[in-house]
C-alpha cells in the first residue's frame, strides 16, 4: 500500500489526531469558561438589536462666532465624535445631526456611557502655553484675612460667574496690541514680567502663606489696563467653582493671554498663561503610555512636521527661564492639564503627565488623536431608547434562522449521511468558539453585535461548511478512485487543506483590508467576518481533520456501511481498469 | 439521495457534464442581458436610499402606551416610507422616516397625532442627518479599491493575471447584479444591504477561488499531453467541484432563504428584507458567476495564450488522425493517461469513447457536443 504512506507523509499528522484534538478541546472549554469567568454569557448586543443610550448634544454658539454652527462645521464635528465614540471601530454607536444644532449619539446598550459622555462632549482645544503666573486656585485660602484686597476677593467669593462673563470685553479689547507681543521673547518677557509683578501682590497679600509665585516687585503700577484688568480677575478666580471654571474655557482666545485652572494632585491651582505656542492640530497622532521612570500612565504626543518646529523654538526660549515661567501649560478645553518645566530643548514629541489611570489616559489620546471638535456642545439629553428592531422582528429573524438551519441540517443528513455528523459537531464548534469570542470581546473592545452581524454569522455557516464540504468531496473523490477510507482521508487532506487556505485567504484579505481602512459600522462587519474565516481555518484544521482521521477508523465509517455517506457502491467507485497502474489495486475486493 | 450520489459519481468520471465552457456563448449573453436589465433599473428608478444614508425626519412623541410595532404601521402608512421607531426612556416614541421635505414632515405629523391619537403639537419634529454619512461612505469606496487592487494582485501571484482578471469581471457581475435587483424590487438600502454586499464581496471571490484551484489543478502540465485543449481541461474542473458548488451554494442559501421568505415574507419582518434580499440575491449570483462567467472567459483568455493555441492545433490534429484511422478510443487515451495519471480526477478510460458519451448527453440538449469530441468542430 503505496498511497497511504504517501498520504502520511504530506500531513504529517494523522498520527496524532487525538492530541490535536484534545488540544482544540481545551482552548474551546478555555473560551467558554473565560466567558463564565468574566460573567459575560452573551454577547454584547447592538443599538439596533438591544437599544441603548441617545445623548443629545446641542452646538454652543460662542459670542462672536454667530455663524459657526454651520453644516459644515456640524458635519466635521459629527464625523469626529463618530471616530471618538467608535475607537476600535466595533463599538456600533451611531452619530447623526438633529435639526441644524443637535447631534444626536446613539450607543449601545452596556456600553459604559459615562465614559462615553465624556468622549464625545470633549471638544478637545488643546494649547501649549507659556505659564506667566502660578497661584493657589481656591480663593477660600484667602478669605481669613479680608484686609488687603476687599474689591477682588469678595468678587471672587461672592460671585465668581459675573467676574468671569467680564472677562470677554475686557481681555478681547486689548487683543489687537497684546496679542503679538508675548509671542516673541524679547518683548515677552516685560509683559509676563508686568503680569507677574502686577498680579501676584493681590493674592499674596490676602491669602496669607501661598508662595507659589513669590512677588518681585509688588509696587509696580499697573502697565496698561488689560493686564491689570487680567490680573484682577486672577486674583478673584476661584478656580474650586465649576462655573467659574467653565466660563474661563469659554472665553480664552489662543492668541491672547488667559487665565486658567489646573487640579494638580487634588488641589487647584490657577494660572496667567501666554498666548497658545503650539496648537492641537500641531499634534500627528497621541497615545497612552506608561512613563517607564515614574510607572504613571503618560499620553504621549507626536508632532507633525511644523508642530515640532514651533515646539522646539518655545521650548528652548522657555528653559532659559526661571520657574514658574519655564512652565508650559498644557490646557485642554480651557483646563490646564498639566504645566511641566522646561529643563532643554524639546522636539518631536511631547508628554502630557497627571494622574492619569490606563483608562483616562486612553481616553484622552483617543480623543487628541482625531483632533478638536470645530464647535462646543452642550449636553442636551441623556434617555434610553429601545431596539430600532422591534422584539418581534428579532424573533421571527430568529425562527426564520432556526427553520434555515434546521434545512441544512437536513440537507446535509440526507447528502452526506454519517459525515453530516462530522459536519455537524464541527458547525457547532465554530458556532461555540464564535460566541464565546463574541461574547468576550463584548467587554474587551466594546464588540458589540448588530442585524447585520448576525446575519454575517449566517452567511459564515456557509463559508465553514464549504470547507467541510471541499474536504469530504475531495475524500470521495479518493475512495471513487478505489482507495479504502484510511488512506483516502489522509490523502485528500492536502489538496483539500491547499483549497480551503487559498479561499479563506481571499476572505480574510477583504476583512483585513477593509478593518483598516474604513470606519463606522463597515469596520464592524469587517471584523466579523474576519473573526468567523480565523474560525473557520481554526476549526478544519485543528477539529474537523483530526476527527476525520479518528472517525475513519472506526467501524462504522471505513465500512462504508451505507449510512455512512462513504459507501464506495453509493459513491460508484469503480473497480480499477484494465489499465491500473493505480495502487489503489488492492482494494478492489472490498468493494466488489 | 443516492441518485445524486450517483450524479456526483458520474460528474467526477466524466460520464455527465455540462458543456460550461462550450456554452459559454449563452450564458454571457444572458448575464449582459441582466446585467444591462440591472444597470437600467438601476439608471430609471434608482435606489431608494434609507434614512441612515439620506437623513429623514423624526417625531417625537410624549409618553404613549401605543406600542412600537403599531407606531411603526402607522408610521409607514402615513409618511409612505420605512419608519424606525424606539421607545425613549420617558415613554415617548422616536419615530425616524425618510427622507421628507418639510411639507411632507408636516403632513406625516399630522396624520401620525391623528393616528397615534396625540395633539399634534405634542409632537416634535425636526429633520435630522445621516448616521451613515458621507464620511463612512467615502471610507467604504476607498476600502473597496484598496482591496480590489490587493486581491487582484494576490489572484494574480497564487493563480495568474487571467484568473485575477476573471474573478474581478465575475465579482463586478455579482455586485451589480445585486444592486439592480435592489433597484427593481425597491427595497429600500440600509445600511445592512450595504454590509450583505459587502459579504457578497468576499463570498464571490471565495467561490470563484474555489473553482479556480480545481482549474489550476486540472490544468498543470496541460501542454505536455496532446489529448485535451484547455477549454475542456476548465469544462472538466467545473464539473468535478459542482458536486462542491451545488452543495456550498445550498447549505449559503437555505438560511439567507430561510430568513428572506419565511422571516421576511411570511412573518413580516421587514427589516430583515434588507440584508437578507442582497444576501440571497449575490450569493445566488456568486455561485453562478463562478461556474458559468468566471472559469469560461479565464478559458477564453487562456486560448489566445500561444503555447495554449499551438496546443489545441495539435489536439485537434491527433484528433482528426485518430478519426482517419477510426480508432478513436484507445489511442486517446494512451496520450492522455501517460502523462497525467498522478491526477485522481483524470477520466478514466472507456468512459471517454463515444458511445456512452452519447447516450448521457440525450437529455442533455447539448451536453454531447460539449464532451471534447464535438468541440472539434468549433473554430
Amino acid at each position: 500500500m503505496a498511497a497511504p504512506q504517501k498520504g502520511r507523509r504530506q500531513t504529517g499528522a494523522p498520527g496524532k489526531p487525538g492530541r490535536t484534538l484534545i488540544l482544540f478541546l481545551i482552548a474551546m472549554i478555555a473560551l467558554v469558561g473565560g466567558m463564565f469567568g468574566a460573567g459575560e454569557l452573551t454577547p454584547r448586543l447592538g443599538i439596533d438589536l438591544a437599544g441603548g443610550t441617545t445623548i443629545t448634544l446641542k452646538a454652543k454658539s460662542s459670542p462672536g462666532q454667530a455663524n459657526a454652527v454651520n453644516e459644515t462645521n456640524m458635519n466635521t464635528a459629527v464625523g469626529i465624535i463618530e471616530r471618538r465614540v467608535n475607537g476600535l471601530g466595533v463599538q456600533e454607536a451611531e452619530v447623526q445631526t438633529q435639526g441644524s444644532d443637535n447631534i444626536i449619539v446613539n450607543i449601545p446598550k452596556g456600553t459604559n456611557s459615562q465614559q462615553a459622555r465624556e468622549q464625545v462632549g470633549t471638544t478637545a482645544q488643546l494649547y501649549f502655553r507659556p505659564v506667566l503666573t502660578l497661584g493657589p486656585g481656591d480663593p477660600a485660602a484667602q478669605q481669613p484675612p479680608p484686609d488687603a484686597n476687599p474689591t477682588p476677593s469678595a468678587g471672587s467669593s461672592e460671585s465668581p460667574s459675573p467676574s468671569g462673563s467680564d472677562k470677554p470685553k475686557e481681555t478681547a479689547s486689548p487683543s489687537g496690541d497684546n496679542a503679538p507681543s508675548p509671542s516673541e521673547t524679547t518683548q515677552g518677557r516685560p509683559l509676563t514680567e508686568d503680569l507677574k509683578a502686577d498680579a501676584t501682590p493681590t493674592p499674596s497679600g490676602s491669602a496669607s502663606g501661598k508662595p507659589s509665585a513669590p512677588p518681585s516687585e509688588p509696587a509696580t503700577p499697573p502697565a496698561d489696563p488689560a493686564t491689570e484688568k487680567l490680573q484682577a480677575d486672577f486674583a478673584a478666580l476661584d478656580c474650586t467653582n465649576e462655573k467659574a471654571r467653565g466660563v474661563l474655557g469659554d472665553n480664552a482666545k489662543p492668541d491672547q493671554p488667559t487665565l486658567a485652572c489646573g487640579e494638580n494632585d487634588g488641589v487647584w491651582e490657577k494660572y496667567i498663561l501666554g498666548p497658545a505656542e503650539v496648537g492641537g492640530k500641531d499634534v500627528d497622532d497621541a497615545n497612552a503610555t506608561i512613563n517607564q521612570q515614574t510607572g504613571q500612565w503618560i499620553v504621549q504626543m507626536d508632532f507633525t512636521g511644523g508642530g515640532s518646529k514651533k515646539f522646539q523654538a518655545i521650548t528652548s526660549k522657555l528653559s532659559q527661564q526661571q520657574p514658574p515661567q519655564n512652565q508650559f501649560a498644557i490646557v485642554l478645553d480651557g483646563e490646564v492639564v498639566s504645566a511641566p518645566s522646561v529643563r532643554q530643548t524639546l522636539s518631536a514629541n511631547a508628554e502630557i503627565s497627571g494622574n492619569f489611570t490606563q483608562e483616562s489616559a486612553q481616553d484622552l489620546g483617543n480623543i487628541l488623536s482625531y483632533g478638536a471638535l470645530p464647535l462646543t456642545f452642550q449636553e442636551e439629553t441623556v434617555t434610553t431608547v429601545t431596539a430600532a428592531l422591534g422584539g418581534e422582528q428579532l424573533h421571527a429573524g430568529l425562527i426564520a434562522g432556526a427553520i434555515g438551519l434546521a434545512l441544512v441540517i437536513i440537507y446535509l443528513v440526507l447528502y452526506y449521511r454519517g459525515l453530516a455528523l462530522i459536519a455537524i459537531v464541527s458547525l457547532l464548534a465554530s458556532a461555540v468558539m464564535t460566541y464565546a469570542i463574541m461574547t468576550l470581546l463584548g467587554p474587551g473592545i466594546g464588540f458589540a453585535l448588530n442585524l447585520p452581524a448576525v446575519c454575517g454569522a449566517i452567511v459564515a455557516i456557509g463559508i465553514t461548511a464549504d470547507s467541510f464540504i471541499v474536504y469530504f468531496e475531495r475524500i470521495r473523490d479518493e475512495i471513487r478512485e478505489g482507495r479504502t477510507l484510511r488512506p483516502a482521508v489522509e490523502r485528500a487532506w492536502p489538496r483539500a487543506r491547499r483549497t480551503i487556505l487559498v479561499s479563506d485567504f481571499v476572505s480574510f484579505l477583504a476583512a483585513a483590508v477593509l478593518f483598516t481602512v474604513t470606519v463606522g459600522k463597515v469596520q464592524g462587519f469587517a471584523f466579523t467576518l474576519g473573526l468567523t474565516t480565523v474560525l473557520d481555518v481554526v476549526v478544519v484544521f485543528f477539529f474537523t481533520k483530526p476527527i476525520m482521521t479518528l472517525v475513519a477508523r472506526t467501524k462504522f465509517f471505513s465500512s462504508g456501511g451505507s449510512w455512512s455517506g462513504l459507501d464506495p457502491k453509493r459513491l460508484g467507485a469503480k473497480p480499477p481498469l484494465r489499465r491500473t497502474r493505480r495502487l489503489s489495486a488492492p482494494t478492489d475486493p472490498k468493494e466488489a | 439521495m443516492s441518485r445524486l450520489g450517483d450524479l456526483g459519481a458520474r460528474l467526477y468520471r466524466g460520464e455527465v457534464g455540462y458543456d460550461f465552457v462550450g456554452k459559454r456563448k449563452f450564458w454571457y449573453a444572458l448575464s449582459i442581458l441582466i446585467t444591462i436589465l440591472a444597470i437600467a433599473g438601476l439608471a430609471v428608478r434608482g435606489l431608494n436610499m434609507g434614512i441612515e444614508f439620506k437623513g429623514g425626519a423624526v417625531f417625537n412623541t410624549p409618553k404613549t402606551s401605543i406600542s412600537v410595532s403599531e407606531a411603526q404601521e402607522h408610521a409607514e402608512a402615513a409618511s409612505g416610507h420605512d419608519a424606525i421607531v424606539q421607545k425613549l426612556g420617558n415613554g415617548g416614541l422616536r419615530i425616524q422616516v425618510t427622507e421628507l421635505n418639510t411639507a411632507q414632515a408636516d403632513k406625516t405629523q399630522t396624520q401620525l397625532a391623528e393616528d397615534l391619537n396625540i395633539p399634534k403639537e405634542k409632537i416634535n419634529a425636526d429633520l435630522v442627518g445621516p448616521s451613515w454619512g458621507e464620511q463612512i461612505a467615502n471610507k467604504a469606496w476607498t476600502g473597496l479599491g484598496i482591496f480590489m487592487i490587493l486581491v487582484v494582485i494576490y489572484l494574480a501571484i497564487a493563480f495568474e493575471w487571467r484568473m485575477a482578471v476573471a474573478a474581478l469581471i465575475a465579482l463586478i457581475h455579482d455586485l451589480t447584479i445585486t444592486v439592480g435587483v435592489y433597484a427593481l424590487v425597491g427595497f429600500e438600502v440600509t445600511p445592512g444591504t450595504v454590509i450583505g454586499l459587502l459579504t457578497i464581496l468576499g463570498y464571490s471571490l471565495y467561490d470563484t477561488v474555489v473553482v479556480f484551484d480545481s482549474l489550476k489543478e486540472g490544468s498543470k502540465d496541460i501542454t505536455k499531453q496532446t489529448r485535451h485543449t484547455f477549454s475542456e481541461v476548465a469544462n472538466r474542473s467545473i464539473n468535478s467541484t459542482l458536486v462542491r458548488s451545488i452543495n456550498t451554494t445550498v447549505v449559503a442559501l437555505l438560511p439567507v432563504a430561510g430568513l428572506l421568505f419565511i422571516g421576511g415574507g411570511f412573518l413580516g419582518a421587514g427589516m430583515l428584507n434588507d440584508i437578507s434580499l442582497s444576501l440571497f440575491v449575490g450569493l445566488a449570483a456568486g455561485a453562478y458567476s463562478s461556474i458559468f462567467i468566471a472559469t469560461p472567459l479565464v478559458a477564453d483568455l487562456k486560448e489566445r495564450e500561444p503555447s495554449i493555441k499551438a496546443l489545441r492545433k495539435r489536439v485537434l490534429a491527433k484528433r482528426a488522425a485518430a478519426a482517419a484511422k477510426g480508432e478513436p478510443a484507445e489511442s486517446d487515451q494512451e496520450a492522455y493517461d501517460e502523462p497525467r495519471d498522478a491526477e485522481p480526477d483524470d477520466g478514466e478510460g472507456p468512459v471517454h469513447a463515444a458511445p456512452p458519451a452519447a447516450v448521457v448527453a440525450g437529455p442533455r440538449s447539448h451536453g454531447g457536443r460539449g464532451r471534447g469530441r464535438a468541440s472539434g468542430k468549433r473554430r
